[in-house]
């Protein structure tokens, strides 16, 4: 204060302090949010030099109109059993999603993550790489399962941590994990997935493989240093690898102006690495396919990383523990000015002529039977507390490969202490 | 047979496992062209090419989660981080995620990989190059914690490292790179080549992870030591004229407790002895396990002979290492009780 007074003629310094436009009771407004059109941003080769693109991470690509038609350089061009596969596997997620939600609603398990009006940042990633390139997820891209057609039943009995759970009920609900689906094991300390998927690229380069590396990231979690890390090492050594950022605009309960977002963009932290930044339409499965394509056929190329930030909209809350009316306006999500994936794919397939409302009440009728004829073989093998007795030794299984005296004497403890327990 | 330093004999390891094991690449800061800032990878570029020893960015956190990545891939990396002073911005990737990663997914996934750093003071490091953060290892489930004595042990224990399927953490005493140390720090260095233990094959062999050796035998009281200590509780043994035996531990997770209760149950008397801060150090782990294990063997209460709580001082490196002065205090301590 004294120190202030000395210095009559300065202003005083004030913190800025980031604050969403809209907060419980207020109206939510997305007008501020530009939209570029359908079809309006250029589609370079991928030789490109990433100077020449900048402007590509300050854009928005969008292949998908307002009337569900697709056009522009973009256009993938799938065809009509590609463009139908994607909308029932975003569909399969969405049930699956609801399911888990109401199990862990009846006590069932402990956590759950629901990725609703986000299910294209993973379907249509996943459809637009080779079925052995790996993905080094966070917690919401259970859709990368489900398009590589991981049991249901799998994946339930690890909600669950359940007898069947193969991952022996050491992990927190959907943290799931499958070497041979391309699917890396998920971590809760969030972005340390990053650097470790620039490795796994970087290794496919070393031994002179063909198959490269997909990460996801979210808006908040870009803040970490390993996001730093990951990307100064992929454009150093131009890794074979696509570093998604899926800005869902919400961190729990922080706003993406927390991790920058008021001042720039996210696809445009490839700017200063030297690296192309492509900012999509995560809504617009067929903008998302396109730019998944694009930096995989750049990787592929030997041409390195491409960062591809997904505009998204975090629909639900953050998860089962997360109440989101009591930080942003109810109902936010609805009135997300880029639609909703499913209902935007449906429109694009009625639109063509390959689709239509009976087929697709007959698919949800489906996908809902698979879901619970699912979860009654999941159930057969108990749900969380509810299921089979746990093998208490096996808690010191895997610690490491071979169990060493200490941890020896440690299982002889807990299996005593369980017998003195009966 | 050959004689190497400790420099050599690293170097020595990395070359016959990268000439054995194409899926072994080495990586770090100032590993590549230039061969380390201390040469323990020197050569290694030029005879295995850029993409198998290479330079990286400044971001031990970065090197810490790219070898992950190459684990998990199937290769076997070799991280160096410069100094262990620098190990904290990849601390994360340590414990959360290598230490854990065969559990958290079954088995599915482990991590073959091996982060080498040079730890430990006596070298005018200051408080930024001398560090010994073995303990914060130690304390981690799921890591291994590995810590040579000399050359011949240097480069076995290098080599099963690198052929252990989990994440080992190797932390070489940099003060020994060039000879046995013995923290009579007035007197010159005797260079390796008068060791015994500087006689090193040319060739492949393993030192097994886990298992401590015998530096001194002796009957009166045991010295549980690692790294450099290891020479300071011989010359000080020595010099004191005082019957101890030394105990390298050589591996601190896991430990070897059987030689430690063997040697503890014939001499009734224990000092643990390491540089690395006092409070919470792995001497603490140490005297914990012999007073479980040994309590009724032993004549007078354990010692702990450590540096002390504060941060490595530069200009009064001596009055801080715990050197013979302090050793020689606590032995005979150990003896009159």
């Amino acid at each position: 204060m004294k120190r202030q007074k000395e210095r009559p003629n300065r202003p005083a310094l004030a913190l800025h302090v980031p604050e969403p436009d809209a907060r419980p009771g207020d109206e939510v407004d997305f007008s501020h949010i530009e939209i570029p059109a359908a079809g309006s941003v250029m589609r370079p080769d991928v030789a490109v030099a990433p100077s020449e693109i900048r402007d590509l991470a300050y854009t928005l690509i969008r292949v998908l109109d307002d009337e569900g038609k697709a056009v522009g350089p973009w256009d993938p061009r799938l065809d009509p059993e590609t463009l139908r596969r994607m909308l029932r596997d975003m569909m399969m997620v969405r049930v699956y999603d609801d399911r888990m939600y109401r199990a862990q609603r009846q006590g069932k398990t402990s956590f759950y993550m629901k990725c609703t009006g986000e299910e294209a940042v993973a379907v249509a990633a996943a459809h637009a790489l080779d079925r052995e390139d790996m993905c080094f997820p966070t917690y919401r891209q259970q859709g990368i399962l489900v398009a590589r057609d991981y049991p249901l039943t799998e994946m339930m009995c690890q909600v669950y941590s359940n007898a069947g759970d193969k991952l022996k009920g050491r992990q927190l609900p959907i943290m799931y994990s499958d070497r041979e689906h391309g699917f890396f094991t998920i971590s809760g300390n969030l972005g340390t997935q990053y650097p470790q998927a620039v490795g796994w690229g970087m290794a496919s380069a070393i031994k002179g493989d063909s198959r490269i590396a997909a990460a996801w990231i979210g808006d908040g979690a870009t803040a970490e240093g390993d996001f730093h890390n990951a990307v100064t090492f992929a454009a150093v050594y131009r890794a074979p690898v696509i570093l998604n950022i899926v800005n869902n605009q919400w961190a729990i309960s922080t706003f993406s102006g927390i991790a920058g977002a008021e001042l720039t963009t996210f696809a445009a932290r490839g700017v200063g690495y030297g690296i192309p930044g492509l900012r999509v339409d995560g809504n617009d499965p067929l903008a998302v396919y396109a730019a998944t394509s694009w930096a995989a056929d750049r990787a592929r190329s030997n041409l390195g990383p491409t960062i591809i930030e997904l505009f998204t909209y975090r629909v639900e809350g953050h998860s089962t523990s997360d109440d989101p009316s009591v930080y942003r306006p109810q109902n936010a999500g609805a009135k997300w000015p880029l639609g909703d994936p499913l209902e935007r794919l449906k429109a694009h397939l009625l639109g063509l002529g390959e689709w239509d409302e009976e087929r697709h009440a007959a698919l949800l009728d489906q996908l809902g039977e698979e879901v619970r004829a699912a979860q009654k073989q999941a159930e057969k093998q108990g749900t969380l507390g509810n299921s089979p007795a746990q093998d208490i030794p096996s808690m010191f299984d895997d610690v490491f490969e071979e169990l060493p005296w200490h941890l020896k004497e440690q299982r002889e403890q807990a299996i005593a202490e369980a017998g003195a327990k009966k | 047979m050959p004689v190497m330093n400790m420099i050599q004999a690293i170097n020595s390891a990395h070359d016959v496992m990268m000439d054995r094991d194409p899926n072994i690449v080495v990586m770090g800061e100032d590993v590549g062209y230039f061969g380390g800032v201390f040469r323990a990878t020197e050569g290694l570029q030029k005879k295995y090419g850029r993409s198998r020893t290479f330079d990286t960015p400044i971001t031990e956190g970065g090197i810490v989660g790219v070898a992950i990545g190459m684990a998990a891939y199937g290769l076997r990396p070799v991280a160096e981080i410069q100094f262990a002073d620098y190990i904290y911005p990849g601390f994360d990737q340590i414990v959360s995620e290598a230490g854990r990663m065969r559990y958290r997914t079954a088995g599915e996934w482990f991590l073959p990989m091996v982060i080498r750093s040079p730890y430990g003071g006596g070298i005018f490091g200051g408080q930024t190059h001398s560090q010994s953060p073995e303990a914060l290892f130690a304390h981690v489930a799921g890591i291994k914690t590995v810590i040579p004595s000399n050359p011949y042990d240097a480069k076995g224990l290098l080599i099963a490292a690198i052929e252990d399927n989990d994440p080992v953490i190797f932390f070489e005493p940099k003060r020994i790179y060039n000879g046995p140390f013995d923290g009579f720090y007035e007197r010159p260095v005797t260079p390796w080549a008068k060791h015994p233990a500087a006689e090193v094959p040319e060739g492949y062999y393993t030192v097994p992870l886990g298992k401590a050796a015998i530096a001194r035998a002796g009957n009166d009281v045991t010295i549980l030591a690692y790294g450099t200590m290891v020479h300071v509780a011989i010359a000080t043994a020595e010099a004191e004229g005082i019957d101890a035996e030394v105990i390298d531990l050589r591996t601190i997770v896991p430990v070897d407790i059987e030689t430690i209760e063997a040697s503890v149950k014939k001499t009734g008397r224990c000092v643990v002895f390491h540089e690395a801060t006092r409070t919470g150090g792995f001497g603490a782990e140490l005297s914990a396990l012999v007073q479980e294990r040994c309590f009724y063997h032993l004549e007078s209460p354990v010692q702990r002979v450590t540096g002390f709580d504060t941060p490595y001082p530069h200009s009064l490196e001596w009055a801080y290492f715990p050197g013979p002065a302090r050793l020689g205090l606590a032995l005979k301590k150990a003896l009159e009780d």
